[in-house]
């Protein structure tokens, strides 16, 4: 196995063990990426010179005694999605807006993943903006799908996913709004979280809608994604929407076994248009969930077909609001530079906050909120956890769906009610159709990660489907 | 499909017929919004405007009489800190993005003549 083909777990062990260095490590990424990126463009900016420098001290650090206990991540390389404010590291939302903004400071998560001793390989691809399901928005063309290039990897955080599935990278970060990791994760065979709201700090990562934005990573394994969130969560004083709950050990019931957990799959998702090739895996993820222990029982989320609109409300509304910033006056292009997919998103929301139209869209969005906050609220109390498929369809291919973007704002349809109650989400890989990786994703009540990795544990170390690679 | 001028619109889709209810005044938005459109991106924009907003229209179907409106999901309140000043950006990094500052100061076009 090539260096670059290692879990964070793994890498762990190998540069404790003084089987390679973070050097090696990350020499082993960066050639996957000068070999592969041409073709996926997974990233936006490549931080050649950087990485290896700070692998190099990574290595002395570990010399001189540095422990994986004050230092979990030292010398692993990471990606980040190119949204997240990186100090004196070009960040340009996928926006040729912000084609040469160079942040000042790095966001309290990139700085927590540098004080844990990651190393960053480079800035990722994404829909501009975070607007888009498919990673086609992007203003620096879009990324390919390593499992088959011509379709889409799933978006907006889609360079993450695409470089993590592609061995380019042990772990990538995203923000989940609609579903921006969870799709992606589940388009390139990738685990993906999607925290609770609040439970991972927003500060210094590019705004999308305020209420929405969650703050995500994609790992090869539910361990890894544990011992980042580990890294990741927690009260920051600079974000004040998050909550002072304390930081669990992710990774300390991982084991535990899924015998007696109450499961709910919503009645109103195995209906809504879903694949018949889709609706075959779940199924057969439901039935190992069950022969591991599990009680599957249906549930019912009432208000689940009037999330989607709910959402393509209140995002655009808080999204117009957040983009107003983008004047060309203290960073940045003017708004000329805006992309279609930015332009329409600041419109709609602009229309539905402005006098005679707040009540009837803004304010009717945000009481509906409420009713799918309740749904879910309501079925907690018969069960610990609700699993769905991501994606009502497998990838699709690229071009399919750019030119109708009411078709393409449909792919959200089962993601988009976690991020209006504010939940938390886990995808896991669930299989292959036609070749082409699709995912389930397991919700909990807020702050339940804990839980949702044990079922994602569980279900990975049965199924084994995140031991396959793609054939480039 | 034509796009006829005037407050409704009748598509046929899938066989149902819809209506158009609201058709968005784009130009108005636009200004609102401070984006320039050309008369092409108007166009585009009001017909894949109005699909959406017709879409949105189903929550029109939801009973929310004395429901509650939830802006945000944690429930937290009124966070504040001490009123002390700390240590931030200094001026010359705030400043390092702009394309034209004067004096350590942002310059931006008069608003006000004289």
């Amino acid at each position: 196995m090539n260096l670059n083909q290692l879990t964070i777990k793994q890498a762990q062990e190998g540069l404790k063990n003084e089987k390679f260095s973070s050097v090696e490590l990350t020499k082993a990424c960066l050639e996957q990426i000068k070999k592969l990126n041409p073709q996926i463009n997974a990233f936006i900016t490549v931080c050649e010179d950087s990485v290896l420098h700070e692998a190099k001290k990574a290595d002395d650090l570990a010399s001189q005694g540095e422990t994986l206990e004050a230092k979990p991540l030292l010398g692993i390389p990471i990606a980040l999605k190119d949204l997240f404010s990186t100090k004196g590291i070009k960040t340009t939302a996928g926006s040729k807006v912000l084609e040469n903004y160079i942040p000042p400071y790095d966001a309290t998560v990139v700085k927590k993943l540098k004080d844990a001793g990651a190393v960053i390989i480079g800035k990722t691809n994404l829909d501009a903006w975070a607007h888009g399901s498919s990673g086609e928005n992007s203003d620096f063309g879009p990324t390919k799908n390593p499992w088959n290039t011509e379709y889409v990897p799933g978006g907006s955080s889609s360079g993450s996913a695409a470089a993590l599935t592609a061995d380019m990278c042990l772990a990538s970060t995203g923000t989940d709004t609609g579903g921006s990791v969870r799709l992606p994760a589940s388009f390139c065979n990738v685990v993906g979280l999607k925290p609770t709201y609040g439970r991972v700090s927003r500060y210094g990562i590019i705004a999308m809608a305020s209420s929405l934005d969650s703050i995500g990573h994609f790992t090869k394994t539910v361990e890894d994604s544990a011992i980042l969130l580990n890294i990741t969560a927690g009260h920051d004083d600079f974000d004040a929407t998050t909550p002072g709950v304390d930081v669990q050990n992710y990774t300390k019931n991982l084991n535990n076994e899924v015998k007696g957990i109450k499961i709910g799959v919503p009645k109103e998702y195995v209906t809504k248009g879903l694949d018949k090739n889709v609706q075959t895996r779940f199924e057969q993820a439901l039935k190992i969930l069950e022969r591991l222990g599990a009680i599957i029982e249906e549930v019912s989320l009432p208000h689940t077909e009037y999330g989607n609109a709910a959402y393509y409300i209140i995002q655009p509304s808080e999204a117009s609001s957040n983009l107003a910033r983008y004047d060309g006056i203290r960073y940045g292009n003017d708004r000329s530079y805006f992309g279609d997919e930015a332009k329409r998103r600041i419109m709609l929301g602009t229309y539905t906050l402005s006098a005679g139209y707040y009540d009837a869209y803004y304010k009717k969005a945000m009481q509906v909120r409420t009713l799918i906050k309740k749904d879910f609220n309501e079925a907690f109390k018969k069960i610990d956890a609700i699993v769905t498929p991501v994606s009502p369809t497998p990838p699709w291919k690229i071009g399919e769906k750019i030119n109708d973007p009411l078709k393409m704002y449909l792919s959200d349809i089962f993601t988009v009610t976690a991020n209006l109650a504010g939940i938390p989400g886990l995808s896991v890989p669930m299989g292959f159709v036609n070749e082409l990786p699709v995912g389930m994703q397991i919700l909990g009540p807020q702050f339940s990660e804990g839980l949702l990795f044990q079922i994602g544990y569980a279900f990975e170390q049965e199924t084994n489907w995140y031991k396959m690679k793609s054939k480039l | 499909m034509a796009s006829p001028r005037g407050n409704c619109e009748t598509l046929g889709y899938f066989g149902i017929i819809t209506k158009l209810i609201m058709k968005i005044d784009v130009g108005h938005v636009a200004k609102l919004a401070n984006i320039s459109l050309s008369k092409g991106e108007q166009f585009k924009f009001e017909k894949q405007l109005s699909e959406i907003l017709s879409y949105v229209e189903k929550l029109k179907e939801v009973n929310t009489k004395n429901v509650e409106t939830t802006s945000q999901v944690t429930g937290l309140e009124n966070v504040t800190r001490e009123d002390e000043t700390k240590p931030s950006l200094s001026q010359e990094e705030v400043l390092s993005n702009s394309k034209s500052t004067h004096n350590g100061l942002f310059k931006v076009k008069a608003i006000l003549d004289q």
